[in-house]
């Protein structure tokens, strides 16, 4: 392989790896990892496009917007990097949301035909609490499961936190994701600092941490029940289901609209991970 | 009736079906097409492959194969058939009423007709809600918040034009709202799905109930708060259900959620044909044990006499059927014998 096309390879990685820290606020994981991203297209100016997808035509616009927008931060962010173009399609309001994001646009003022004013600030507070509520209790379940006790839990703090060690896949996962959440809202970030607490900044007391947990135990639930959907929905959208007898065609089998323009060379497609393909077991 | 394996008979009533014509000559435009589309991506999605419907069956199908689907073919007894009007999408609307009551009116004591209002109309709409329950006598409305109206792109029940269509339907009798939380865009700055309007409606009419399409789901979290809270706020179960096909751990999980936070007196089976067809889910249904992680957890079981609420007494229940009286009705109707 010639060094241009090397160098090209690398540049792509890049962006994959910018766009995995992208996440879908209403499920807390990676647009990657839903398989959202259809491809990503580096031009000769530096320019980058990336094409995305949802499970529906009809997905919430306010969280498409968003996601959108973090793509194009986060891509942007590469300091070789001039622009960064994110390209919804197959969506209600792909278009609102296309030009108001490469306009660098509010969500209010790109879909101002529908309404006027409003920005996004409570609903990604909104989400924000969900998506820590979910990484702190798989943590105090996988701490449970460890042996530590309602006390010990209540009272552990950062330094502590940090020392301990997960052997589930889950729980190694999102132990670095809650204490991020931690930092970020000042929650605790020195060693000594109690290392759960609500969202709103409160201990808990071993008493309540069994309602407490009922409640979180909730938000987890909805929050897996929809991620699977969403990733069902994406999957029968867009491939043919596994196991399917009925004989229908794929509504868009190939992973580029096969423009013959040679611009499928250039695309790189993520790498297939079990969980992508486990989306309809 | 379904026949439980050991021979019971068991009761159903089927929540939430449709009887629409989605099809391409009835599409005003593209989100006419996507919508339709958006359903056949459900049915594909969650349904067992050897229920798959192709595409332009699914998209427009006759009475007759309405009711041979519910009743023959499947265990329903009685179904609960919806109004969704969506003229901005389709040019004779959706499932309007007149267009399912023509239909119900073929099969004698077999549906419940529901309406729909939308309150932008206004005053039109209070005009339509009289319409309703004197021309078909209905007793219960389906409103799907995230139609589409002129520059409007959804509304919530709290709305004061909602708020005179409620006080309507409550002085009326019209006492069952089934509320369906699609995606609406605004106002831009909440939530889409949010369903704390329901909360607030719920308080506010105690004469009404509320049925909480999908139960609540993609806020399923957030219906349970409400509904342990109201207690005119039940949980329809479609959407959720075809989980226990492919996804029983899912489904699961979400029966156990519900049961603990909003009861078994509370929730309501629903097909949502023509996206699923009812009888593998009631099979699959009355079969399904929650496994002895989840009972121990959440403290709840899912037992054979929660599985006949649900299935049937509860929507009896909120319609006024006379179960028994309903039975003799519909002595000799053929009925679909039990999975082996």
């Amino acid at each position: 392989m010639d060094a241009v096309l090397l160098h090209h390879d690398q540049r792509t990685r890049e962006v994959w790896a910018r766009l995995a820290l992208v996440t879908d606020p209403e499920l807390d994981e990676s647009v990657t990892e839903l398989g959202f991203i259809e491809r990503v297209t580096l031009d000769d100016n530096c320019g980058v496009d990336i094409v995305f997808r949802l499970p529906t035509y009809w997905c919430s616009a306010n969280f498409a917007f968003l996601m959108a927008d973090d793509m194009r931060r986060a891509v942007s962010s590469l300091p070789w990097v001039r622009e960064a173009r994110p390209q919804l399609r197959d969506h209600m309001v792909a278009e609102e949301i296309n030009r108001g994001v490469s306009e660098g646009r509010s969500f209010g003022d790109a879909l101002r035909d529908f309404a006027s004013g409003g920005s996004l600030e409570e609903v990604r507070e909104k989400f924000r609490r969900k998506a820590f509520e979910r990484r702190q209790e798989v943590m105090i379940l996988a701490l449970r499961e460890a042996g530590y006790d309602d006390q010990a839990i209540c009272q552990m703090n950062l330094s502590t936190y940090d020392k301990v060690e997960f052997d589930t896949e889950e729980a190694a996962h999102q132990k670095p994701r809650y204490r991020e959440l931690l930092v970020e809202r000042r929650l605790a970030w020195l060693p000594g600092d109690q290392a759960f607490v609500t969202y709103d900044g409160c201990s808990i007391k071993r008493y309540e941490l069994a309602s407490y947990l009922q409640r979180l135990r909730g938000v987890r639930i909805n929050m897996e029940f929809n991620s699977s959907l969403c990733r069902g929905l994406l999957a029968a959208r867009y491939r043919e289901p596994e196991g399917n007898s009925a004989g229908r065609t794929p509504v868009d089998a190939a992973p580029c609209g096969g423009c013959g323009s040679g611009c499928a060379a250039r695309s790189v497609e993520p790498p297939v991970t079990a969980e992508n393909s486990a989306a309809l077991a | 009736m379904f026949i439980t394996p050991t021979g019971e008979e068991v009761f159903v009533i089927d929540g939430h079906t449709h009887f629409w014509d989605g099809s391409p000559a009835n599409q005003r435009n593209i989100h006419g097409k996507q919508f339709i589309d958006c359903f056949y991506t459900y049915h594909t999605s969650l349904s067992p492959p050897d229920k798959l419907w192709p595409k332009d069956q699914f998209e427009k199908y006759s009475a007759e194969q309405m009711y041979h689907d519910l009743f023959v073919d499947g265990p329903d007894d009685m179904a609960i058939v919806q109004s969704t009007y969506l003229t901005e999408f389709y040019k004779n609307g959706f499932n309007t009423i007149d267009r399912n009551a023509e239909m119900a009116k073929k099969y004698k004591d077999r549906f419940i007709v529901n309406g729909a209002f939308d309150p932008r109309d206004g005053e039109r709409a209070l005009e339509y809600i009289h319409y309703m329950k004197e021309t078909f006598g209905i007793k219960g409305v389906k409103l799907y918040t995230a139609e589409w109206k002129g520059e409007s792109r959804g509304w919530k029940l709290t709305d004061p034009n909602a708020y005179r269509c409620l006080e309507l339907c409550q002085k009326l009798g019209i006492i069952n709202v089934h509320v369906h939380k699609g995606p609406t865009i605004i106002p831009l700055d909440k939530d889409a799905f949010d369903v704390h309007d329901v909360d607030h409606a719920a308080t506010d009419f105690q004469g009404l109930n509320f049925i909480i399409e999908h139960c609540g789901l993609p806020r399923l979290d957030d219906f349970c708060w409400i509904a342990v809270q109201e207690t005119n706020v039940y949980g329809g179960l479609a959407v959720a259900l075809p989980f226990i096909h492919g996804r029983p751990r899912y489904f699961a999980e979400v029966i156990s959620e519900l049961l603990f936070w909003v009861g078994e007196d509370k929730l309501l089976f629903g097909s949502d044909y023509a996206i699923w067809t009812p009888r593998w889910l009631v099979e699959k249904f009355w079969n399904f044990e929650l496994p002895d992680d989840l009972k121990q957890e959440h403290g709840v079981d899912l037992t054979q006499q929660a599985k006949r609420k649900i299935l049937g007494l509860n929507a009896a229940r909120l319609y006024g059927v006379d179960v028994e009286a309903q039975k003799g009705k519909l002595v000799g109707s053929a009925h679909a014998t039990a999975a082996e």
